[in-house]
């Protein structure tokens, strides 16, 4: 997994690896809290672009998160997803709440732009 | 007509989730399914061994789960079973987003991956006796 932080955005991108279980997601959980808190960052991105499996134990991860960032007023993005990751993420409605792009730019962009609408 | 059949044992740990569903995708691959076939089946399999460590054995780590699978003619069968603490209310337990475990950040859509990825699902639980998820798939055997 990779976190990178991008101020300009005020945003983390988390890119988990390959595949997204209830195994990786403890660990993505951690760190990205660490950094969270740490950074005072109010957006999450996350870029799929590795992932190639992904149960409802991400969806899990993903939902914290957004739990997280909401209060502070922050949003949450997912960009990159398989047909199959996207499938998981249509059934659990999180497309209601998330910003969904195909590109990391567009998303932290389109984060950005939220976040700078509610400021 | 019966053409497989195997089983494993394995440790209810969060490492045994890959294993589990690896062991699955090259159990089914002699059915010949198409990718997406052996993506859904995978994810069922990894949502059922899950519910087995997180729920069955809460997590500790102690007790071991075994997953069956039989190949028929154009269908294939996985049964994933636990001595666990069994499921209480089974119907509430397979309401999406339904989770017995807010507080852990389950996302309750387990089992309705597992409804949605495979053709039948069915459960058997009792009360700190166990679970079995029997889980059933046609595969379409696209090379034939």
């Amino acid at each position: 997994m990779e976190l990178t932080v991008i101020g300009k955005y005020r945003a983390l991108v988390i890119r988990p690896d390959d595949e997204l279980d209830q195994h990786s997601a403890e660990n993505i959980r951690t760190e990205a809290d660490r950094l969270l808190k740490k950074t005072g960052l109010c957006n999450v991105v996350f870029d799929m672009r590795n992932v190639r499996f992904m149960d409802s134990s991400g969806i899990g991860v993903i939902m914290g998160r957004y739990r997280t960032v909401c209060t502070m007023g922050g949003v949450v993005a997912i960009c990159g997803m398989n047909s199959l990751i996207d499938r998981v993420v249509q059934m659990s409605g999180l497309r209601d709440i998330v910003i969904i792009t195909d590109r990391l730019q567009n998303a932290l962009e389109e984060v950005l732009s939220v976040c700078l609408k509610t400021v | 007509m019966l053409k497989n059949s195997m089983s494993v044992e394995f440790m209810a740990i969060s490492d045994n989730e890959r294993f589990a569903r690896s062991v699955a995708a090259a159990f089914v691959i002699g059915l010949d399914p198409t990718m997406e076939e052996i993506s859904e089946i995978k994810t069922a399999v990894s949502e059922a061994v899950t519910n087995a460590i997180i729920h069955g054995y809460n997590d500790t780590g102690r007790g071991r789960i075994v997953m069956e699978g039989t190949i028929y003619e154009d269908s294939v069968e996985f049964r994933i079973s636990d001595e666990g603490v069994g499921i209480s209310d089974i119907r509430r337990a397979r309401e999406p987003l339904y989770t017995g475990k807010p507080e852990d950040e389950r996302s309750g859509m387990g089992f309705t991956i597992m409804e949605t990825f495979m053709d039948s699902v069915e459960v058997e639980s009792e009360k700190n006796k166990g679970t079995s998820i029997i889980m059933t798939k046609t595969v379409k055997q696209v090379g034939k």
